[in-house]
């Protein structure tokens, strides 16, 4: 049996930590004052001891993302911190529950990093859906300013209006210096050339509010957590067709099995279990056979797919495969920005192909037609987005073939409308693309 | 100076740079407009911006959370998205579409409600979600839609 460790979400069980005080009466800010004790260099050395990586989704180390910032009097201007509070990947709900839970604990991380890399400027891109979330949080850097906890750094709140593609991180800093949100070529990449061209370091809420507690247990603890290479804990988000969905903090290394099985409870009814997606719904699928392998950044990868945000996605045998690919590549279709053709183009192909297929009206050819462009989408454009788009699909593919022929065989989808996701509208079908327009008077 | 522009300016000084302020000030202008953007709204954030209007046209087309055309008094959007979806969000979308007489992305003949489908609001372990102006309802079953409509009637 899995134990729920907690670390990040630690205290807020039994307090209400969204109130400053709550936090301070079980040692918080006292980190803070800590790492203001430290040189930047000690803080960045503990960090990267800490093998702390990022939970956002890439899994890249936050030690080595700040020792390559510019400190601002190499580079001659301020630098930035900015955190990715922009929480989209579909299954992903973590980071939400932080914000909300343990908004201090995040922006005690924030103020550390601040600290780590000399900047005195904060800004917070928190998706703009996340309305109550952005009250808790804006309470919360209120109570850090009127505390004198802030030293001579300020925290802006920035709230984005609704874009996928905007929890990349270039994307997100176009998006905060007023532009369309869309992807940057890297290099330079944002800890040389990042928020209005300055040294930027961008880190996720989860990985941020690792920080106070590196820096207050410090690096040895830390990585007595979890596998040597990912140490520490993760919220996973559980959710889909499971007995218990919901958030849960454990450490890294818990295998997928038990996370499904002993804390969600297992497929809701009892069902059989078709398919699980790992991280989010960019990463390639799980077959049932696949679920023994432990959810840490390596070992999922070495299976084929991706921790990524740690979204857990159960899919029960109700599901057809052709429809779930359907689904997942219309909201990539939706959410492409538009400057790269690859992922413009081919995700548009990939709908339509899809559609042909499920509606009975595709040859072979056409499912060898779809699974090509995969392969000349993948890795061709400037952000992840275009291999966001290709990763289930090819892996529904590959995984779940008959299902795909079935359909083509039959000249229709072999549920018959008992799919669990029949019928399912998603937003980009009911763009009208209405004309703008004066509400006559 | 109105007091749009007074507000969009304030909310544009935490940056170091003005155009940063361009996003807040749609979301205030939404608001100031009965929560969509007319032109003359993005005109006024771009004046009060020193922005052009096109670039302000661009940042909002951009963007979901703006809406280029009317919305009915009130915005109900259910996520389809694949957490939602395998735990019946369809069931709630056509719910909703039965009570109001509408199809997803149109607005009810009196006005008053708007019916959209989402991508992934970020409740998907409290799925299906609904989210009824800006505030979120997890999880909504087809039988709860009654009671949310009833409720916006009353407001």
């Amino acid at each position: 049996m899995a134990d729920v460790q907690q670390l990040i979400l630690a205290g807020a069980d039994e307090r209400d930590l969204s109130k400053l005080a709550e936090y301070q009466a079980i040692g918080g800010y006292g980190a803070l004052a800590k790492a203001r004790g430290m040189t930047r260099e000690q803080v960045i050395e503990e960090i990267s001891t800490a093998t702390l990586r990022g939970r956002g989704g890439a899994g890249f180390p936050m030690g080595r993302k700040l020792s390559l910032v510019q400190p601002p009097e190499v580079a001659g201007k301020p630098t930035y911190v900015v955190a990715n509070a922009d929480e989209s990947e579909p299954g992903s709900f973590k980071d939400r529950e932080i914000l909300r839970r343990v908004p201090h604990r995040f922006l005690e991380g924030c103020l550390i990093a601040a600290h780590a890399i000399g900047s005195k400027h904060v800004f917070v891109y928190i998706r703009g859906e996340y309305a109550a979330e952005y009250e808790v949080l804006k309470t919360a850097a209120d109570e850090v300013r009127d505390a004198d906890l802030l030293g001579d750094v300020t925290i802006v709140l920035h709230r984005g209006a609704g874009a996928y593609i905007c929890g990349e991180e270039t994307a997100l800093l176009d998006s905060l210096e007023g532009k369309r949100g869309q992807p940057r070529p890297r290099p330079p990449f944002p800890p040389i050339s990042g928020l209005y061209s300055a040294p930027t370091l961008i880190n996720n809420v989860q990985t941020l509010a690792n920080a106070p507690i590196i820096i207050e247990r410090g690096a040895k603890w830390y990585t007595s957590i979890g596998p040597e290479a990912s140490p520490g804990t993760v919220v996973f988000s559980l959710s889909g067709n499971v007995e218990r969905p919901g958030n849960y903090e454990l450490p890294l290394g818990t295998t997928l099995r038990e996370l499904i099985y002993d804390v969600g409870g297992g497929v809701a009814g009892g069902r059989p279990l078709k398919a699980v997606i790992p991280g989010g719904s960019s990463v390639p699928v799980f077959t049932p056979d696949e679920i023994d392998t432990t959810a840490d950044f390596d070992s999922i990868q070495a299976a084929g797919s991706y921790l990524g945000s740690a979204a857990i996605i159960v899919i029960d045998d109700r599901a057809c495969m052709v429809q779930l690919g359907l689904r997942v590549e219309k909201f990539y279709m939706h959410e492409s920005c538009g400057k790269c053709t690859p992922c413009r183009e081919g995700t548009r192909w990939m709908v339509s192909l899809l559609e042909k297929i499920e509606t009975g009206r595709a040859e072979h050819s056409d499912l060898d037609l779809l699974r090509g462009i995969c392969d000349r989408v993948e890795g061709r454009s400037l952000c992840a987005l275009g291999d966001f788009a290709v990763w289930p699909i090819k892996s529904y593919i590959d995984k779940y073939r008959d299902e795909f022929e079935a359909h083509i065989e039959q000249g229709g989808c072999p549920y018959g409308g008992a799919s669990s996701l029949e019928g399912v509208v998603a937003p980009i079908d009911q763009h009208a693309h209405a004309p703008v327009a004066e509400v006559p008077a | 100076m109105s007091s749009l522009r007074k507000k969009i300016r304030k909310a544009a000084k935490p940056y170091p740079d003005r155009r940063s302020g361009v996003m807040n000030g749609l979301r205030l202008a939404q608001q100031h407009y009965g929560g969509w953007l007319p032109p003359k709204a993005l005109a006024e954030v771009a004046d009060a911006l020193d922005l052009t209007p096109a670039h302000v046209q661009s940042v909002a087309s951009f963007y979901d959370m703006y809406h280029l055309a009317p919305v009915g008094e009130h915005v109900v959007e259910v996520c389809t998205n694949v957490s939602c979806a395998l735990v019946g969000a369809q069931q709630v979308v056509e719910a909703f579409e039965q009570e109001l007489g509408v199809r997803v992305g149109e607005t009810s003949e009196d006005g008053k409600v708007t019916l959209r489908t989402i991508e992934c609001a970020g409740g998907c372990g409290y799925a299906p979600v609904v989210v009824v102006d800006h505030r979120y309802r997890e999880p909504t079953r087809p039988e709860d839609v009654p009671g949310i409509l009833a409720e916006l009637g009353d407001g």
